[in-house]
């Protein structure tokens, strides 16, 4: 092998973050994705595109409001110093958060499709058996809906791996704590070692290739991303 | 000395039943109906397509959010909008058959009969796994998944599974509609087994008219979101005001009790209600004292002023003309007659009505040529 160290250390980071990353979006999502899928509030469609915007934006336009929001002077900045957890900027919660963010529409959009093609019988029928909302949701709707928590899954963890401009932009480079595996490689191509650039970036391709693999195998019909 | 508690009570005649008054605006569509319905039997709303009887069932499971009005079932208030009382559906202790049966795919068929059942707190519940399984004969389907029934098995799977709620009342939403001809006669016996059986009163929608002539005790029909007409199913299918009685095919239901079989001839004799009339017809033995439900064509039925003789036409009852109204065809009438309490109608030409100067309270004979028995 000639991954070092450092490599080495990238690499478990980012494994660490795009895990982390990924439940905390299954959770956060799920809420989002359900609301979107059942609602007709006129809110919808801004929220919709709220979900989407990470999926147009320069992840250097998010990175820097992202920077500005939760720096010292930015309102979320102020709320974490107020509770004594410092700026998250330049720590791995910040690049969580930004994380989190960044791969919100690539949870949230199977999993609102997965929600949408239940359809409203199932909850109906399970209503007519005496199941609240809540069971319902947990004894017919997750059921159902799990092919789309694995796409939903699958596509958090993938994306997540591959940022890289939100991470520059709030994460800096700092070994062990926000050096992901992108900013390693990039680190490399600076330093003009290609040959350790191409071990990483190699690998990339073929965890990307295996990642979406499965993904485009595990079901006939297509998913949308 | 303290003065004894007040209780109110309901009124029995009052308490029992149902009663139903919604109201829901939809962009073109809106239903609005008072309706009273028995506490017991099988009560069928009929209409076209559109005439709003789906929406009439939903609103009384609670799936129609948007319902405005009152609602109470056996004496348990379910619905009143104007004193902020609407019970979720899931607190609603009823039984709902949707028209394509809706099994949760994810469950094998017996993992789909115990949804319902674990959910009802075991004090409640009055109708078990294995009686339900029997009477609608799917105990070799238990380790099935839905997606390998055919639909008519399907269809029973969720009338079981409605069932083991121990529904106080049981919605039906044309159960039958998506099933071909072969899998209607499959479930047909199981669903009268259910009216002869099960003491819960059904709600049955549905815009085939053999269906609620074989299953209904009462019919109510609804048109463009209205209610037209509500009653006793003889009465409502012999009422001459009523597009029913227009169709080419009208008829009427007779209800009566099995009085004997005449083996030799395969013969039962069906005695009417209030009567010492009685219809004969092939048919296979039932038991003796059963009920026995018949239908008569109007178009089967004739009228003549003296006994006749000598005919081979068997049924030959006594009647007393009670209104005529023109049928649906300009050169036809339709003539109501009543056999001692029992509605008959009968299609005759205008030169037959003329003839015979047949008019209200003028006693006569009723030819019947045919009678079918439903159940």
């Amino acid at each position: 092998m000639h991954l070092d160290s450092s490599d080495l250390a990238a690499i478990w980071l980012t494994i660490q973050l795009a895990s982390l990353t990924t439940l905390l979006l299954l959770i956060v999502g799920t809420p989002i994705a359900w609301w979107l899928a059942r609602t007709r509030s006129r809110l919808k469609g801004p929220v919709g595109a709220v979900v989407a915007l990470p999926l147009v934006l320069p992840p250097t336009v998010l990175g820097f409001y992202l920077l500005v929001v939760m720096g010292p002077h930015g309102p979320v900045g102020q709320v974490t110093q107020a509770l004594g957890l410092g700026v998250l900027p330049f720590t791995f919660a910040g690049l969580v958060v930004g994380s989190v963010i960044y791969s919100l529409p690539f949870v949230v959009q199977p999993l609102q499709n997965a929600f949408e093609a239940i359809g409203t019988r199932p909850l109906e029928a399970a209503a007519t058996l005496r199941a609240s909302p809540r069971d319902c949701f947990f004894s017919v709707v997750l059921p159902l809906a799990r092919p789309g928590f694995i796409t939903a899954g699958i596509l958090g963890f993938a994306h997540t791996v591959g940022e890289f401009g939100v991470v520059l932009m709030i994460g800096g480079n700092i070994e062990s704590k926000t050096r992901v595996v992108s900013v390693q490689i990039y680190d490399h191509v600076e330093a003009l070692e290609y040959a350790q650039a191409h071990w990483l970036a190699g690998g990339m391709v073929v965890f990307s290739f295996v990642v979406l693999l499965l993904l485009y195998t595990r079901r006939r019909s297509t998913p949308l991303w | 000395m303290h003065d004894p508690i007040p209780t109110v009570v309901a009124d029995a005649a009052d308490a029992c039943g149902i009663e139903a008054r919604f109201r829901v605006d939809y962009p073109g569509f809106a239903l609005d109906v008072d309706l009273r319905l028995p506490g017991r039997g099988v009560s069928a709303l009929y209409g076209h397509s559109g005439s709003g009887k789906t929406t009439c069932l939903r609103c009384l499971a609670g799936l129609e959010p948007a319902a405005q009005g009152y609602l109470r079932v056996n004496g348990d208030v379910w619905l009143d909008t104007g004193a902020g009382i609407a019970l979720p559906t899931h607190r609603r202790p009823l039984g709902y058959v949707f028209q394509e049966a809706s099994l949760f795919p994810h469950l094998t068929v017996l993992r789909n009969l115990r949804f319902g059942l674990t959910r009802v707190p075991g004090g409640q519940r009055r109708v078990d796994l294995d009686q339900a399984v029997e009477l609608l004969g799917i105990g070799h389907l238990l380790a099935r998944m839905p997606a390998g029934l055919s639909g008519g098995e399907r269809q029973r799977v969720g009338i079981a599974r409605a069932l083991l709620t121990s529904p106080r009342l049981l919605l039906m939403d044309e159960p039958l509609a998506s099933l071909d001809v072969a899998r209607k006669q499959e479930i047909l016996p199981y669903l009268e087994r259910l009216h002869d059986e099960l003491d819960i009163p059904v709600i049955y929608v549905s815009h085939a008219p053999q269906e609620v002539a074989r299953l209904a005790d009462h019919l109510v029909l609804l048109e463009e979101g209205r209610a037209t007409a509500s009653g006793p199913i003889a009465q409502i299918l012999a009422r001459l005001d009523l597009p029913l009685a227009m169709a080419e095919d009208a008829s009427v239901v007779v209800q009566g009790t099995v009085a004997d079989f005449d083996p030799a001839y395969r013969l039962m004799s069906v005695r009417l209600p209030g009567s010492s009339s009685r219809l004969r017809v092939v048919h296979r033995p039932l038991p003796t004292g059963s009920t026995a439900r018949l239908a008569v064509k109007a178009r089967d039925v004739s009228v003549a002023l003296a006994q006749p003789q000598g005919s081979s036409i068997v049924n030959v009852i006594p009647v007393r003309v009670l209104d005529m109204a023109p049928a649906g065809n300009p050169d036809h009438m339709l003539v109501r007659l009543d056999a001692d309490g029992t509605l008959l109608l009968a299609r005759v030409t205008r030169y037959s009505r003329d003839q015979l100067g047949l008019a209200p309270g003028v006693p006569a004979w009723a030819q019947i040529k045919a009678v079918s028995v439903l159940a």
